[in-house]
């Protein structure tokens, strides 16, 4: 098993390596909402909910499950083009595991999403950003998120198998879930039953999750929540996708 | 020994994009293979010949287990298809129609990944590859992008991919497609050259003369069927004698004519100005003909006898020729 995934990481995370402009290509819409969006909501958000902390505190952790849901969904492009060429199938024809496949890109997307959350953090820092320890295990929930919206869209890809369709369904699925995640405002703000609406959406509960976290909170009902949320739909999703490539061809 | 063994195996699938589903009406599955029995034998070149739809590369797809059948059942490299996919995975070679080559990649990176993936360490399946890349001329291709490679090295690279890991049995699905004749000579001679070290090769084609000079065995298949099997000279004998090819303005009046006659074993309709007779011997029945026609008042254009090709086979078991269905 072992040996499967790390056969399929490596070509993966080349595959990755001989493209790095897109490494760079998706940091960039994060990095202008740290630029262009962050300073209109330190006056929005009333320093009374900022308990002392800074707006960058709050946007921050949202901003980096808005990369994980960005920089994973649109995975299954790359996987669009191999099933056309007919390098999935020659792979579903050697004794490599079906779990493998998956896992191994999975996780050379995990790696570009861990080097991207890194540089937003980084740049973070100096406009404002209170860095603590308990933040690093915000990674788990980033790569809970990465994990489900990355073998989602490889998934999604196989079922579709064209780019076009694909771009339309991402665009259609993504901006409710980035919009319901409260990732641009917190939530609170919102009417009853937006917030009621949100509560289905499992970004939400990761940005919650991740935002405890970064504030030094380790121990709320929202970072338990917000990490079994995750790691549910981690875990569906790989299930589903490893699924999906036993039965491909079918 | 028996390398495949199959017992009415059967693909169907369920129709899929719009007008597909119909409401109230049954949807009615499209049947790609119907019941195929094969019988391959460890060490010969088996063809599968048919137009391009008659159900060869799902053949094909299920054996490798790609596909899961609807029914029947299998067994190849004599382990149950049903329930032994990873242990037939790991000694089946498969080179599909499109070859599965990531073309970004070069072929050294492709071919030593394949190899890993059979479970080989990177330094033996590199000592793999080089051997292989030398063997089919393409050392000097190795490390550039499969992008720029011209079609006949190209298709090299997909056979070599399907032999890194010195399979048993090799799944060739329409190789030559495409291909020069030079390069489609050496492709031949290559799929020799495995038969002669006791690989097994089954191959898909819809090239009468490729079925003719390479299988020692085939099958001719036509809407997921299999017509007739056995070796080509069988196959053709089996048409029961020359054929004589008769071009002309009325068919149908030269057909009354000849049926009465006695000339000929058999007679088909080819085409609006075209009649295909079976007779014993074609060189004397030719006077005979000619004569017969002529004493009726039969124009005729053209006249051609030949032995029987896996065309004439084709065609009596269809009522088509192959030359005519579009590939």
């Amino acid at each position: 098993m072992f040996h499967d995934v790390r056969t399929v990481f490596i070509r993966s995370i080349t595959q990755v390596l001989r493209n790095p402009v897109w490494v760079v290509v998706t940091l960039v819409q994060p990095l202008f909402y740290l630029l262009f969006y962050a300073p209109l909501l330190k006056r929005t958000i009333g320093s009374d909910r900022l308990n002392g902390g800074s707006a960058y505190d709050i946007f921050v952790p949202g901003l980096l499950m808005q990369l994980a849901l960005f920089g994973t969904a649109f995975a299954g492009f790359g996987l669009v083009s191999e099933l056309r060429e007919g390098v999935i199938e020659r792979m579903l024809v050697t004794p490599v595991r079906r779990s493998a496949l998956l896992i191994g890109r999975v996780l050379a997307n995990l790696v570009a999403l861990v080097f991207q959350a890194t540089v937003i953090t980084l740049v973070s820092w100096p406009m404002g950003l209170n860095l603590r320890p308990s933040a690093i295990l915000g990674v788990l929930v980033l790569l809970g998120v990465g994990i489900t919206f990355a073998s989602l869209s490889y998934t999604v890809s196989m079922i579709l198998g064209n780019e076009d369709a694909l771009a339309g369904l991402l665009n259609f699925v993504t901006v409710p879930i980035l919009l319901l995640s409260g990732m641009l405002l917190p939530l609170s703000l919102g009417p009853k039953w937006l917030q009621r609406v949100a509560n289905i959406n499992p970004l939400k509960h990761a940005v919650d999750a991740a935002r405890d976290l970064f504030r030094g909170n380790l121990t709320t009902f929202a970072v338990g929540r917000g990490v079994t949320v995750v790691f549910v739909c981690a875990a569906a999703a790989l299930i589903i996708g490893t699924r999906k490539f036993e039965h491909y061809a079918d | 020994m028996r390398v495949i063994e199959t017992v009415g195996l059967r693909k169907t699938f369920q129709p899929k994009g719009p007008g597909a589903k119909k409401k109230g009406a049954a949807v009615e599955p499209i049947v790609a293979v119907d019941g195929i029995n094969l019988h391959v034998e460890g060490g010969e070149i088996f063809g599968l010949l048919g137009p391009n739809g008659a159900g060869k590369s799902t053949t094909i797809k299920m054996l490798s287990t790609l596909l899961a059948p609807s029914g029947g059942q299998a067994t190849v490299a004599g382990f149950s298809l049903a329930t032994q996919r990873g242990e037939i995975r790991r000694v089946i070679g498969v080179v599909s129609q499109s070859g599965g080559l990531d073309s970004e990649e070069t072929p050294m990176r492709e071919l030593v990944h394949q190899g890993v993936l059979f479970g080989l360490d990177r330094q033996a399946a590199t000592k793999r590859v080089t051997e292989l890349l030398d063997h089919f001329e393409l050392g000097a291709a190795a490390n550039r992008q499969i992008k720029t490679l011209s079609g006949g090295q190209r298709r090299r690279v997909d056979i070599a991919l399907g032999l890194v890991h010195s399979p048993k049995l090799l799944f060739l699905d329409e190789p030559t497609t495409g291909l020069d004749p030079q390069s489609r000579a050496n492709l031949w001679d290559e799929v020799r050259r495995l038969r002669s070290e006791g690989t097994t090769v089954l191959i898909t084609t819809h090239y009468l003369d490729e079925a003719d000079a390479l299988c020692d065995r085939l099958a001719i298949v036509d809407h997921g069927r299999i017509v007739a099997e056995g070796t080509a000279d069988v196959l053709k004998a089996g048409v029961g004698g020359d054929v004589i090819t008769l071009h002309l303005p009325d068919p149908s009046a030269a057909d009354g004519v000849i049926r009465s006659s006695g000339l000929a074993t058999h007679i088909e309709r080819f085409g609006d100005d075209a009649l295909r007779l079976t007779v014993g011997r074609g060189d004397s029945t030719v006077g005979p003909l000619l004569r017969l026609l002529d004493d009726a008042g039969i124009e005729t254009t053209s006249l051609s006898t030949a032995r029987p090709t896996l065309d004439d086979v084709f065609l009596r078991h269809t009522g088509r020729s192959l030359r005519d269905t579009p590939a």
